[in-house]
């Protein structure tokens, strides 16, 4: 085919889904708000595949869709060793460790207000700090194996749940506290049946942040130095051999999963906070 | 500067109260962080104690004679590939690198600081664009916003920096090299978190605001630049400080794959080829410094801009 007519195909997949979705879009309900972006992602995909092999597009520059899916069907076995071992070993790990230690130091600091103020701004500076630049330290520390990706991943989660756990420790408000006290609880009765479950929005929010960091810390720290296999490790030894298939199903099993973790802490988030507002049902079509 | 000293009687007078009150609250705040980060810095010299120790036994062990204390003290402290440099070794290096060296020079820390920061700006600037520009669209265009949306917020639970490498490989075999692949991939790292906070704030105004504009006949462009725009900059700077320090990152990392050698990441990389840990310190604080630098440069835009609209809280 020429180029104008292969220009000419993919703009009209491209109107047509367009169309087809500008037309379902003024449709209200539950199948219309789950279809439209689901045509939108397949046309992506079809339009991506349809410019690789119209245009001749290298697979060293871009390998099409189809390409990528059989490699992810052919590799699996590694996918899986790499999943195991960047995410359950360096991630999962991490993020255990680091939330844990985060929620525990909260809780300790939270009976000094001299400590708080101090730590809040501290916290939230180094929460904005590039701290994955702290990789190369601690693989010299912890070795090449998954021990210094989870320390990474502490390091990493720690500040971001330190900081929204103790702003939800202040979030119930006097009129509760005093209740509380009339009551004539103790500070550990109040702190777990009333500050802790009324943090509990707080803290998840912190936990969701830190899942993506987690993934993050692990998959960055694997460049610095890791054993001969990690997803970090085989996508930077896979884009020197310009192997660019198996880079991007590392990349598609990286996402999917970065969504499920955050699913699954999302999950328990609406399991343990369905008291609060922004959990009730949702009317409308905006998801969020 | 020619603005009288805050802390002299009177200084205070005829400004609004909130810079008084914000002068309050730094000093309210200070004695407890001073007091924290003076906490860091000793846990910090007692790891260099606990963590070089064994060096610098074990040299005694070879030298045959035993180690006392104050020799483990004044052995740990200057090592010259310590396992933990000490703060004041850090220090050093920062000098060396900083003000004693020509901005020109390799060895500068400050030229390999710009040229992570020319990145990570160029990055941002066309990340921070592009999505106000997307997000403009997604609130005019209902079936964009069906399309779109859905997976710009997905995309902030997938790990994006993944693809770094990929992006900065790709484009060097097509020709592109330097400053650009590096920008593109802080431009993407920075776009979504706008896009996401931009679409808050553009559907920030309230039905009664919108009602409002619909009753003086403005068009949507009107509506756009007169309330739905000014509305969304509290939520614009929210997601800018996020983006700008996701840039930074961005940049970093980008420089991590071909083993470049100018920016604070080739410093990190090759900092960790060789052991030399008190050049990855060094470049690890000064990464740190940007990152405060440019979101604090954002901050105090935000608190200028809100607070001429009124909007400061």
């Amino acid at each position: 085919m020429s180029g104008a007519a292969s220009l000419g195909v993919v703009l009209a997949v491209w109107l047509g889904a367009w169309w087809a979705n500008a037309r379902l879009s003024a449709a209200r309900g539950r199948v219309p708000r789950l279809l439209v972006p689901a045509i939108f992602g397949l046309t992506l995909l079809v339009l991506w595949e349809l410019t690789v092999r119209l245009f001749g597009v290298p697979g060293v520059i871009l390998p099409p869709p189809s390409a990528i899916g059989a490699r992810i069907a052919d590799s699996a076995d590694i996918l899986w060793t790499d999943f195991v071992q960047t995410f359950v070993k360096g991630a999962l790990s991490g993020y255990v460790i680091g939330c844990g230690a985060a929620l525990l130091t909260a809780v300790a600091i939270d009976r000094s207000a001299f400590l708080k103020r101090g730590l809040l701004p501290v916290g939230n500076f180094i929460a904005a700090l590039p701290i994955v630049g702290t990789a190369p330290i601690l693989v010299m520390w912890f070795g090449f194996d998954w021990q210094s990706k989870a320390a990474v991943v502490v390091v990493m989660v720690f500040f971001p749940v330190l900081v929204n756990t103790v702003a939800g420790l202040a979030a119930a408000d006097a009129m509760q506290r005093d209740l509380m006290r009339t009551y004539g609880a103790s500070w550990g009765q109040a702190l777990i049946k009333l500050r802790l479950p009324a943090a509990m929005p707080f803290i998840f929010n912190g936990l969701k942040i830190a899942t993506t960091l987690a993934l993050i810390g692990a998959i960055v720290a694997e460049f610095f130095g890791s054993p001969t296999r990690g997803m970090g490790f085989r996508i930077s030894t896979a884009v020197g051999q310009l192997a660019l298939d198996l880079v991007w199903a590392e990349i598609a099993v990286a996402a999917v999963a970065g969504s499920v973790f955050y699913g699954a802490v999302a999950a328990v988030e609406r399991g343990v906070t369905f008291w609060h507002p922004s959990q009730r049902k949702r009317n409308g079509s905006r998801g969020g | 500067m020619s603005d009288p000293p805050l802390a002299a009687p009177g200084a205070g007078t005829g400004r609004s109260g909130r810079v008084g009150l914000l002068v309050w609250r730094i000093s309210g705040a200070a004695g407890p962080v001073l007091a924290v980060i003076l906490a860091l810095l000793a846990i910090w010299y007692a790891a260099t104690v606990w963590l070089n120790a064994q060096w610098v036994l074990d040299q005694a062990a070879r030298a045959d004679r035993m180690a006392g204390f104050g020799d483990i003290l004044r052995g740990t402290l200057n090592q010259e590939r310590p396992v933990l440099p000490a703060p004041h070794q850090v220090a050093a290096e920062l000098w060396n690198t900083v003000a004693l060296q020509p901005v020109t020079s390799r060895r500068s820390l400050v030229w390999h600081a710009w040229v992570t920061l020319s990145a990570t700006l160029t990055g941002f600037g066309i990340g921070t664009v592009l999505g106000i520009a997307l997000a403009i669209g997604i609130v005019h265009n209902r079936a964009m916003d069906m399309s779109v949306m859905p997976w710009a917020i997905a995309s902030q639970t997938i790990p994006i920096l993944a693809i770094a490498p990929m992006i900065i490989v790709v484009l060097n075999s097509v020709g592109v090299q330097g400053l650009l692949p590096k920008a593109i991939i802080s431009a993407y790292l920075s776009f979504f978190p706008v896009v996401v906070g931009m679409v808050t704030g553009l559907r920030s105004p309230d039905a009664a605001q919108l009602d409002l504009m619909r009753t003086y006949s403005a068009s949507r462009a009107q509506t756009l630049w007169k309330l739905r725009f000014p509305a969304s900059l509290p939520y614009l700077f929210a997601s800018l400080k996020v983006g700008v320090a996701a840039s930074l990152v961005g940049a970093i990392v980008g420089e991590l794959p071909t083993g470049a050698v100018r920016g604070l990441g080739a410093r990190l990389l090759s900092g960790s080829y060789y052991g030399q840990t008190v050049q990855i310190w060094a470049a690890l604080l000064m990464a740190a410094f940007c990152a405060a630098l440019l979101v604090g440069l954002i901050g105090l835009i935000q608190r200028l801009t809100l607070g001429r609209m009124g909007l400061a809280r």
